[in-house]
């Protein structure tokens, strides 16, 4: 009896992610689509310029690499957000923070000299983290202690930081041996190492494992049982009698963290050096990432692939037919306006979706339930299922 | 520093606030009726390449900027639709926005208008000097010898203050803002008002594009507002939500954004960047002051579901 319970509710369960997963594809699709259209209103063939984005994305070995080289900073950026959306906050300054915690990465990388490169790249990576901890942190101190919205602070702290670097790599860390505005070039004991003889870096491999991280923390952990519930409810957490400021704050600290350890990455695997404008905006793309990911850690890692894909495709585009990668935020716009309001527009529709589908293929089961069902507390438990599979 | 230089200094200062303060009155309306306008830089820019490309195709830049106006209002309408009848989330949405206008306005402006050296020159809109007014000494000049559109925005400021507390549809918008279930029992259309607000928002972002695209450059490059879109939110913010402050934090910021420039040509030892962090950093000082003192409209980022469309 038990055992017919659990293999109905566990069908549901499929049902509804099988339907999840395939309104995210679709949602993808409808943004392809807008995009092809915008292509084709700007006289560029959309299906010449499918085939050269698909091309350029996982043609071969060398753009699938180039793919998750792409796809390293957008991953940082959705966990960032991620991360902070579990606990109710919006956390819209990782641009800010992938800017700082570039540059904390980068002084760590540059001036504490002589070190070996097992111990160099950890510190350098951990005052990335600190960096981006402390610009997050900034704005969530303001909010718990001043009640000023870390959404308009953290967006102000982002151009703060863009300006901050800019004036740190033309001023007090520019290069003395250049003429140009950049940092001189990391030492070798601070870079990442590459993967596979390509651009491709280990901070990839450190990206996916904070995720999977992330994920452990947030689903597995009291602490990230406090940081959901925070999200939740913040009335009833604190009535819970978990601490709800110190917990906003900390996330915020951590969402920090996580995005000036991507800042860094991007500097120490791809860049080598830091200068103005490095990130074009990848602070701003991990929330798409985040969303399409639909907020879970492992989720992230996906859709970062797919955004990756999608810009260095694009830059193949760019270099073949002269298109502007920007073309990218057409569909990335697209798909957070399709994920965010399918919950209004398409909810009620997906939910009758899968009480039919739970009842057209769930009831070959319900039957033989029903032949063991005797009595009439028996016949309760299922009715009892279905209040529970609302 | 001799008269010239500060005249030439506050009339760039002038004309540097204008963009500003349009695109701030914007934001103030749709804050005031309760909806945090993020993507404001987004609409800047379709305004700005919309205004473009009307003054282009029509060789007129008033017809630029009527279209734009149209275009943008209908972006307005759009956020709306999103944000108020799908109630999804404003601060997401507002991002997707940006995007939206970066992506639209750098794809279409290369297509349309060409890029770099051979981007298309348009007609700008004139400057018009206003008889006596700009005879007077230092900032006559400044104020009264610009283009059409600052003495609209110039006009606009008492039009807001006016609407805001001294008509009922201002005072409609107002409680919106601050309590949109208490408005909605006492029948005020809570939906509709919201609606008007973000027509109305986009229609200044428009214009606050073709003050920047056909006022001062008078061509499209891309991703032109750089930012003025947030200084415009920060504006309303240091300007505590009213009309008349929005209007003295668009001029301070419009100001700092015109010392920073002359700085950078005279050579000035203080690092630019500073200059153009001072908006972002008073903002957050701002913010953190005001904080517990209510100024900002109690709903602002909150979706509203009116009365009548919930089920009994």
């Amino acid at each position: 009896m038990r055992e017919a319970r659990k293999v109905n509710l566990a069908s549901e369960r499929w049902v509804k992610a099988v339907i999840e997963v395939l309104f995210y594809g679709g949602a993808v699709f409808i943004a392809l689509l807008a995009g092809g259209l915008v292509m084709a209103a700007a006289g560029v063939s959309p299906l010449e310029a499918y085939r050269l984005i698909w091309d350029g994305a996982v043609g071969d070995a060398g753009s699938v690499k180039e793919t998750l080289v792409k796809a390293t900073p957008l991953l940082f950026a959705g966990l960032c957000y991620t991360f902070a959306y579990r606990c109710g906050l919006f956390n819209i300054g990782a641009e800010g923070q992938i800017y700082i915690g570039a540059m904390t990465g980068t002084m760590a990388a540059l001036y504490v000299p002589g070190l070996p490169g097992y111990a160099h790249l950890p510190l350098c990576i951990v005052a990335g983290a600190v960096g981006g901890a402390l610009w997050a942190g900034i704005a969530g101190a303001l909010k718990i202690f001043k009640g000023a919205s870390e959404i308009i602070n953290t967006i102000m702290l982002n151009y703060v930081g863009i300006y901050l670097v800019s004036y740190m790599v033309t001023g007090p860390m520019k290069d003395p041996s250049g003429t140009l505005p950049q940092s001189a070039r990391l030492p070798e004991s601070a870079l990442l190492a590459k993967l596979f003889d390509s651009r491709l870096h280990y901070g990839f491999v450190l990206a996916v494992v904070l995720a999977i991280i992330l994920y452990v923390v947030l689903n597995r952990t009291v602490w990230g049982y406090e940081i959901r519930s925070v999200g939740f409810n913040k009335q009833a957490t604190k009535v819970m009698g978990i601490p709800v400021n110190r917990n906003l704050l900390l996330v915020m600290l951590v969402s920090g963290a996580i995005a000036g350890i991507g800042g860094f990455v991007e500097i120490a695997g791809v860049q080598n050096r830091l200068f103005q404008n490095f990130s074009p905006g990848y602070g701003y793309d991990g929330i798409a990432v985040a969303l399409v990911g639909g907020a879970h850690p492992l989720g992230n890692i996906g859709s970062a692939i797919l955004f990756g894909g999608l810009r260095s495709g694009a830059n193949a585009m760019q270099r073949m037919t002269g298109t502007s990668t920007s073309l990218v935020y057409v569909i990335q716009a697209t798909i957070i306006v399709l994920v965010v309001c399918n919950r209004y527009w398409f909810g009620g529709w997906k939910r009758q979706l899968i009480a039919w589908l739970v009842n057209r293929y769930g009831s070959r089961r319900l039957p033989e339930e029903l032949q063991t069902a005797h009595s009439a507390s028996e016949v309760k438990i299922s009715f009892n299922k279905g209040e529970e599979a609302r | 520093m001799n008269e010239e230089v500060i005249v030439s200094f506050l009339a760039s200062a002038i004309r540097l606030s204008v963009p500003l303060l349009l695109a701030a009155l914007g934001i103030l309306f749709m804050s005031r009726s309760g909806i945090l306008n993020i993507g404001m830089e987004g609409m800047v820019l379709i305004g700005a390449l919309s205004g473009v490309v009307g003054a282009y195709y029509f060789d007129s830049a008033p017809a630029g900027v009527l279209l734009a106006i149209l275009v943008t209002g209908l972006v307005g309408l759009l956020f709306g639709f999103l944000v108020i009848t799908t109630g999804a989330d404003q601060v997401v949405i507002g991002t997707a926005l940006n995007l939206f206008g970066l992506g639209l306005t750098t794809v279409f402006g290369r297509s349309l208008l060409g890029m770099g050296q051979e981007a298309v020159q348009v007609k700008g809109i004139p400057s018009v000097p206003i008889p006596l007014l700009s005879d007077i000494p230092y900032i006559g000049d400044a104020l009264f010898n610009q283009n059409v559109l600052a003495y609209v925005s110039y006009l606009l400021v008492p039009a807001a203050a006016f609407i805001f507390y001294k008509t009922n549809w201002g005072l409609q918008v107002r409680s919106v803002g601050e309590n949109p279930l208490a408005a909605d029992t006492l029948g005020v259309r809570v939906h509709r008002i919201r609606y008007i607000c973000c027509l109305i928002g986009g229609m200044l972002a428009g214009v606050a594009g073709c003050s920047l695209s056909l006022g001062i450059l008078n061509q499209f490059t891309e991703n032109m507002v750089a930012g003025r879109g947030f200084i415009a939110l920060s504006a309303v913010i240091f300007g505590k939500w009213t009309p008349l402050g929005t209007m003295g934090a668009s001029l301070l910021f419009g100001g700092a954004d015109a010392l920073q420039l002359r700085f950078q040509s005279f050579g000035i030892k203080i690092p630019y960047q500073f200059m153009l962090m001072f908006p972002y950093l008073l903002t957050m000082v701002a913010l953190a002051w005001f904080s517990g003192k209510s100024k900002q409209p109690a709903a602002t980022a909150a979706s509203y579901k009116s009365l009548a469309d919930r089920s009994s």
